[in-house]
């Protein structure tokens, strides 16, 4: 049975991760990760939220050492983690913060001596081995599980790494800005620096001051791995940029006016990624340069009528992708736009029927629609909300809000949220994109 | 707790009034919030529940520090949990920390 180690580093002194100034190495790594899994409690099903990302990867190891499965859903709200539960009953979370508030078994992510073991052995895991299973948000109100075996994992990230230039021989250190939990963040921080041998820092920084800072800790050569929003932050921000080799990003498209504008900025080349949470990273493209998306070596995408799936190479089975995508040839395709029922807001991913079914299910809520406003100006960050209008007589606006925030991630909450007499829905029961603007101009102008 | 954090804590000086409320008037406009500047509560949290500002509106909010007042802020300072447990605190810090 084929087995992949389960990092690339090639010596015990080999670097994995920078974290508050010190680096740590293969070595030491990996008796980390023995000594966790030795320690973890029973339940094959672990909800890693460490925030911390060395830790978060010693949790990854360990879980893949003994044979247990990492969870990766697309949000923590108390509704999500009771779906958890029911799904994977002896589900128990490992977290690094003290006061976690995640309603699951609890195990405290310990402290470890500065020790490193006695042998040097790389561990190496089964490619057919179940290593993560991650969710969307689905449409029906249940999240759906797809499940990540080792094997396919470990070739995604294997099979992009040569386009971002990181197998060059160098050691390369990421630094990013997406939490480990997020499937870019797994795979382009985590994944990316286990199997390409590079290493990445733990820290996650948040402020654009913070970024600057991280990055210009860290050896040479540099990868920023970031998104639209953080990118947009720092070119705004009006901080000094360090100097780095390569920036990552993804989640959401970026414009090629603000990929040019980092590239300027920052003097290095800037990589976009494409993928989703089913089929992991897909393409990626030099969008100062070009619109057009390259396709991983092996993968495959195939129209059918006007609905387009993606196979081959590490994607586990033949996968409907959500947004519109006109194929130029077998290794190329261009993307034209989301489908109309996708939301992505901020890099978080849901969908129109997951958000309305959310509402809808509101004690109090006898009907309700999310949608997306006309921006009439961006933000510093380029973030457009979501707004919706709800019908719920008993209920005022601040305790629907508190009800959502219990159900879908924060990012979605919507804002404003309008209280109605009645949606304005067409003959067929639809609600016309048109007719939820108008309705929300004319409330926000005071004149319902 | 640190002699800045129990500074934080002491009552606003009269001046900071007027910067709190031009601070609030940002928030309500960048942030395209459903509240008038004068309705925040100048105690109540900024994050989750409170005013509910996520990760993203603190960015947003950074941004906006940054361009008006000159101050960068940083997750790695002392200070970062106190500036955003209230209005307040925030006004105080860009009080104490402004360059323009």
């Amino acid at each position: 049975m084929e087995a992949i180690p389960l990092l690339a580093h090639e010596s015990p002194s080999a670097v994995v991760a920078y974290r508050g100034g010190l680096a740590i190495d293969a070595r030491q790594f990996i008796a980390d990760a023995v000594r966790l899994g030795d320690r973890l409690p029973a339940g094959a099903h672990v909800l890693n939220v460490c925030s911390d990302r060395y830790r978060f990867t010693v949790g990854l190891a360990a879980c893949l050492l003994t044979g247990r499965v990492s969870l990766l859903p697309s949000t923590h709200t108390p509704a999500v983690i009771r779906q958890l539960a029911q799904f994977a009953p002896d589900a128990f979370c490992l977290t690094d913060e003290p006061s976690c508030t995640i309603d699951l078994p609890k195990f405290h992510f310990p402290q470890f001596p500065q020790e490193r073991g006695p042998t040097w052995q790389i561990p190496r895991i089964a490619a057919t081995q179940l290593a993560a299973i991650v969710f969307t948000s689905g449409s029906t109100g249940m999240p759906l599980p797809y499940k990540k075996t080792w094997g396919k994992l470990a070739r995604c990230v294997l099979d992009g790494a040569p386009r971002l230039g990181l197998l060059d021989g160098r050691r390369h250190t990421l630094i990013g800005t997406v939490p480990s939990q997020h499937m870019y963040g797994f795979e382009s921080t985590v994944l990316l620096g286990l199997m390409s041998g590079n290493a990445f820092g733990a820290e996650r920084p948040f402020y654009p001051a913070d970024i600057c800072a991280a990055l210009a800790a860290a050896p040479h050569p540099r990868a920023l791995i970031s998104t639209p929003v953080h990118l947009r932050t720092l070119l705004a921000a009006g901080v000094d940029l360090p100097a780095v080799e390569l920036i990552v990003s993804a989640t959401a498209p970026l414009a090629a006016d603000l990929a040019r504008e980092v590239e300027t900025r920052f003097g290095a080349r800037l990589i976009e990624i494409y993928g989703s949470t089913e089929t992991g990273q897909i393409a990626t493209r030099r969008t100062a340069d070009t619109a057009t998306w390259h396709l991983w070596p092996n993968v495959r995408l195939t129209a059918t009528d006007d609905r387009v799936f993606a196979h081959g190479g590490h994607v586990e089975q033949e996968t409907l992708m959500c947004d519109i995508i006109d194929i130029v040839n077998d290794e190329e395709f261009l993307l034209q736009g989301r489908t109309a029922d996708l939301v992505n807001v901020a890099g978080k991913r849901s969908s129109f029927a997951y958000l309305n079914t959310q509402l809808n299910a509101i004690p109090g809520v006898i009907d309700g629609a999310f949608f997306l406003p006309d921006a009439d100006r961006l933000s510093g960050t380029g973030v457009v909300r979501l707004a919706a209008v709800v019908v719920a007589p008993t209920l005022n606006s601040a305790q629907l809000t508190e009800e959502l925030r219990q159900r879908i991630d924060a990012v979605f909450l919507p804002r404003p949220l309008l209280l109605v007499d009645r949606l304005p829905r067409n003959a067929t029961g639809k609600l016309p994109h048109h007719a939820l603007q108008s309705l929300a101009e004319r409330y926000l102008r005071g004149a319902p | 707790m640190s002699d800045k954090a129990s500074l934080l804590q002491q009552p606003a000086p009269l001046a900071d009034v007027g910067l709190r409320l031009e601070i609030a008037t940002l928030f309500v406009q960048a942030l395209n919030l459903e509240v008038t500047p004068q309705e925040i509560d100048p105690d109540a949290p900024l994050y989750g529940a409170g005013l509910g500002l996520d990760s993203i509106d603190i960015l947003e909010v950074a941004l906006l520090v940054s361009k008006q007042y000159g101050i960068q802020l940083r997750a790695d300072s002392q200070d970062n949990q106190q500036i955003f447990r209230s209005l307040r605190h925030l006004t105080e810090y860009i009080a104490a920390q402004r360059t323009k």
